[in-house]
């Protein structure tokens, strides 16, 4: 099983998500998308760690896993606060940088 | 030592024609070692009277009339000390001006016997005028301030007469035009006069521009500007060049001496105060073009074409002027007419070659006195009848102004050419010399210059029987009355030189053989009474005849009749300012809208455009900052993508 | 299934590889795409979910079980749940409206990711990425040593800062999601006073307690026949006990809430969910 499917499978996701943070409106929607990428680039990490037979694409894909959840507690804390102000969580209420 | 080279036939033909005279200078020696002191004089006084200020207004004409008395002292000594010198070409070094190079022009001052002549010209009657002013101008509170220009004047005219090279010529040249715009416009407060003083300092202008021209030719055909470096350098260096700088100085002559086609400033200039009017623009100023043509005889003796143009010139102006002159009213602008005639009489004598350049000289030195007088007398009038200048306001003012009455006619008969006058002792050479040169077109020239010397008479006599014969025709408040004794005796003293300046010229040779050594020898020696001459005095006399018929024996209407279609004509100056107007002033208005239509929309809708493109690009480009998180985010992704296909192509 | 692939593959273990491979991965592709097409938040979590268990799965083939039970542990164990408690906080009622407001988004997305998938497509096709090797090879000790001798010798300085982040998000989320009082904490003295105020002391009755149906949006019926709207929560709409029920659209079920004047709702245009 050559590692170059799971890679193209990693790539799959990752426009997909990336797609979906283009598109959705809900902010925690984009969240759950930005969090889909962050999983196809572990799944290429991984893959990239058995073909080249070393595990250090493991332990970046552990650290990209760490630094993830560090990041979702955070957003999803400014999200909450946001939500307290305003009473939307949408993205495209968020325009007050509008020319 | 100077030098004189004589070619020994006076057949008409180019070269063998002339009779080049070439100049030689030596350094000045004893009382001509002072001569700055000519210029130092009149600077002094105009520098004190414009600076000082209103502190110098009670003594201030004082020391404007001694500066002048004083040059004219000076100048008498230095004229003695000529006469006794063997050299009488002598430069007086004051100070190197410019040093550029190969090229070298030096303030120097170069006394010779034609500038000695017209030294003594303008310190004798200037010294005569500015008395005069002291009586003319006494109720005028800018009367210090008049002092001051008109010896800045003098200083000026004097620098233009002395200098040595055409650098400092011109710097005289510029400085006469200065005070000529200052003293026309003297009386500010008066529109006419501000306009007129700019009209006549625009006209020459264009003159100006003619000497500045001829004044690089010079520098780059002979590489300097002296006299005696052009002069003895033009012989080889061409016709073509000699025509060129002969006809270029020509139009700065026309230009200063007001000649055709540059004549329309000199009857508007008579917004002047009267003296002004004598001394600039009768006697000194308008001959500094006369003067330029005669210093310059060496260039034009190669030019056989510049003297023709010259001649036609001055034949054409004085026609010009005298039609003009009888039929204008207005007492000074009918003298200014007569001027612009007599100048022309000179300018025609200038282009006649050897011939005709000691009596252009001689009627030139004449014409200040016996023009200054009637100016003098024509103001004496306009004082005692309450600054009315109109003549159709005059009459029978013999009785009430008998000095004036005096000197007036005794320079009438002068510019008449009635014999023994000055007139008739200068004017006659003249007109004897063209029908001797230029062969077939001389004829013409001749013919017009009689039928001149008619027209002069009879205008003169019309003015005559206008202001001083006939019945009165004042106003209701005028009394007439002669003027105080500071402005009768200097009149008196120029009427002795309107009645013996001609004779005393002309008799024996007296100034031809003064000027050999400048400006040459006649080839062909003149008596006095020629078949020209004859001719001329018998016009003359028709034209006193008909000037009585029509003034005098008729009574004068008060209001001017309508007159024939020429007497229309030459009451609006012959159409001078309409030609002016419609050739130049008119496309020069247009250019100018032009332009300035082209700045306001071409110029400035480049620059508003590229301000209106800045801001419109900048408008349309604001909209991309939506505010939209998800917009940003969709640049940003582009980036990506784009970084990607770089790195792609790159490896690739 | 770890062991199986640790010990090296045969060709029925390539097989059996290839085969869930495949399974796998239409299955997240299927999930990811729902993921973006859903309205409702919630099953965008949902489908999020399977895409994590797939990937799970096949780090435990690729010869990563410990990244494999790491994933299932703390990124769906713990950071999807996250995400559903926030959800549940901000409002799970709320879907997405299908009309996009900002013009040529979703073109533009679409082009931008035609574009990138067409770039990594050439990448990883001009990439030689071959067979991979066998899986003995460099592998002297397990998994989970050599990852712990990696994190502690290697890689020890990221390990300490990333602790430090962690740390510092903790910290941030708290002070983020703090909320000063503003008014003193009510009492029980207070509450009692505000109760008797309302002039509701008795609680709300529950729902279809006399009716005929036991459902949560039925409304009780009092003794004289009529219902109490009391008795139904808010955020559903009561219904007629006589009638059948009938699905309320959710912008009805917004509609309602709002003229019922007791909840604040959000203003609309882009913000409901």
């Amino acid at each position: 099983m050559s590692p170059v499917h799971y890679v193209a499978l990693a790539v799959i996701l990752f426009v997909i998500g990336g797609v979906g943070v283009l598109v959705r409106r809900n902010a925690i929607v984009v969240f759950m998308c930005i969090e889909l990428m962050l999983n196809a680039c572990n799944l290429a990490f991984v893959a990239f760690a058995r073909l080249h037979a070393n595990l250090d694409g493991q332990v970046i894909a552990f650290f990209v896993m760490v630094v993830a959840a560090a990041e979702v507690v955070v957003g999803l804390a400014i999200l909450m606060a946001i939500y307290r102000a305003r009473r939307s969580a949408s993205v495209d209420d968020a325009n007050l940088l509008k020319y | 030592m100077t030098t004189l080279t004589a070619v020994a036939d006076g057949a008409a033909g180019s070269a063998a024609h002339a009779l080049a005279a070439t100049l030689t200078t030596v350094p000045a020696t004893g009382a001509l070692k002072l001569s700055w002191l000519l210029l130092a004089f009149p600077l002094f006084g105009a520098v004190v009277l414009l600076i000082g200020g209103r502190r110098t207004d009670r003594w201030g004409h004082l020391l404007g009339c001694a500066m002048p008395l004083a040059a004219f002292a000076y100048g008498v000594i230095a004229f003695f000390t000529l006469l006794g010198d063997t050299d009488r070409s002598q430069d007086q070094h004051l100070y190197t001006y410019i040093l550029v190079g190969h090229f070298q022009a030096n303030v120097n001052l170069l006394v010779d016997q034609l500038s000695i002549c017209f030294v003594l010209l303008i310190t004798g009657v200037g010294s005569m005028i500015i008395i005069y002013s002291v009586g003319y101008m006494a109720h005028d509170r800018g009367r210090r301030r008049f002092f001051g220009y008109m010896n800045l004047f003098l200083a000026a005219m004097l620098l233009l007469v002395l200098a040595d090279n055409y650098l400092v010529l011109y710097v005289g040249w510029e400085g006469v035009g200065l005070a000529s715009y200052l003293l026309i416009g003297f009386w500010q407060e008066r529109n006419s006069a501000a306009v007129a003083a700019k009209k006549a300092f625009v006209v020459n202008r264009v003159g100006d521009a003619g000497l500045t021209v001829a004044i690089f030719l010079m520098f780059s055909a002979f590489g300097t500007v002296s006299f005696t470096g052009v002069f003895h350098q033009v012989p080889s260096g061409g016709s073509g060049v000699a025509t060129a700088l002969g006809f270029l100085l020509l139009l700065g002559a026309c230009g200063k001496s007001a000649q055709v086609p540059l004549q329309s400033w000199l009857l508007d200039a008579m917004e002047g105060p009267t003296p002004v009017s004598a001394l600039i623009h009768a006697a000194t100023m308008v001959t500094a073009g006369v003067y330029l043509l005669v210093r310059s005889n060496p260039i034009l003796a190669v030019s056989e074409d510049a003297q023709i143009g010259i001649a036609i010139v001055g034949t054409v102006t004085l026609l010009f002027g005298g039609i003009i002159a009888a039929a204008k009213d207005d007492i000074k602008k009918s003298l200014a007419g007569s001027t612009m005639s007599q100048i022309g009489y000179m300018t025609l004598g200038a282009g006649l070659g050897p011939e005709g350049y000691v009596f252009s000289i001689a009627l030139l030195l004449a014409h200040g006195f016996y023009k200054a007088g009637l100016f003098l007398g024509a103001g004496s009038v306009i004082h005692g009848m309450n600054d009315e200048q109109d003549m159709r306001r005059y009459g029978a003012l013999a009785r009430a102004l008998p000095v004036t009455y005096v000197t007036f006619g005794l320079a009438y008969l002068a510019i008449a050419g009635i014999p023994p006058f000055s007139g008739f002792f200068v004017k006659d050479p003249i007109i004897e010399g063209d029908f001797t040169e230029h062969g077939a077109g001389g004829w013409i020239l001749g013919i017009c210059a009689l039928i001149g010397a008619g027209l002069t008479a009879f205008y003169m006599t019309r003015m005559m029987y206008m202001t001083w014969w006939g019945k009165r025709r004042w106003a209701q408040d005028a009394h007439p009355h002669e003027s105080p004794p500071v402005m009768t005796w200097p009149m008196i003293v120029l009427a002795v030189g309107s009645v013996g300046a001609g004779g005393f010229l002309i008799i024996n040779d007296r100034l031809q053989n003064f000027l050999a050594p400048v400006v040459g020898v006649p080839p062909v020696e003149h008596g006095f009474f020629t078949v020209a001459g004859g001719v001329a005095l018998l016009l003359a006399l028709a034209g006193i005849a008909l000037g009585w018929a029509m003034y005098g024996r008729v009574p004068v209407p008060e209001t001017a009749p309508h007159g024939s279609p020429l007497t229309v004509a030459a009451r609006n100056e012959l159409y001078g300012n309409t030609i002016n107007e419609s050739l130049v002033m008119r496309p020069g208005q247009w250019l100018t809208r032009l332009s300035v239509y082209f700045d306001n929309r071409g110029v400035d809708g480049l620059v508003n455009s590229l301000a209106a493109l800045v801001g419109g690009t900048s408008g349309r480009w604001r909209r991309i900052q939506t505010g939209f998180v998800r917009s940003y985010a969709l640049s940003m992704f582009f980036g990506a993508v784009i970084v990607v296909a770089l790195l792609l192509a790159v490896r690739l | 299934m770890s062991g199986v692939l640790a010990a090296g593959g045969t060709n029925t273990d390539f097989v059996a590889e290839e085969t869930i491979f495949w399974i796998l991965a239409v299955a997240s592709v299927g999930a990811a795409l729902a993921m973006i097409l859903v309205r409702r938040a919630v099953h965008c979590a949902i489908m999020l979910a399977v895409v994590m268990l797939c990937l799970a799965t096949m780090y435990a083939m690729e010869g990563a079980p410990f990244l494999a039970f790491v994933q299932i542990i703390v990124y769906t164990g713990a950071v999807l749940m996250l995400f559903l408690f926030v959800l549940m906080l901000i409002g799970i009622s709320n879907a997405d409206s299908i009309v996009e407001t900002i013009k040529g988004q979703r073109l533009a997305a679409g082009l931008a990711a035609i574009g990138l998938l067409v770039l990594l497509a050439l990448t990883i096709g001009h990439a030689a990425i071959g067979p991979a090797p066998p899986q003995n090879a460099g592998n002297n000790v397990n998994n989970l040593t050599g990852i712990a001798q990696l994190i502690f010798t290697t890689y020890v300085f990221p390990f300490e800062v990333t602790g430090a982040l962690l740390i510092t998000a903790a910290v941030g989320a708290m002070v983020l999601a703090h909320r000063e009082r503003e008014t003193p904490r009510p009492n029980q003295r207070e509450l009692a006073a505000r109760r008797v105020a309302s002039g509701r002391l008795a609680p709300d009755p529950s729902p279809g307690v006399y009716a005929l149906h036991d459902a949560a949006d039925r409304p009780a019926l009092l003794p004289d026949g009529s219902t109490s709207e009391l008795s139904v929560s808010s955020a559903l709409s009561p219904r007629d006990p006589k009638q059948e029920p009938r699905f309320v659209p959710p912008e009805e079920t917004l509609q309602i809430t709002a003229e019922s004047g007791e909840w604040e709702i959000a203003p609309s245009g882009g913000a409901d969910q």
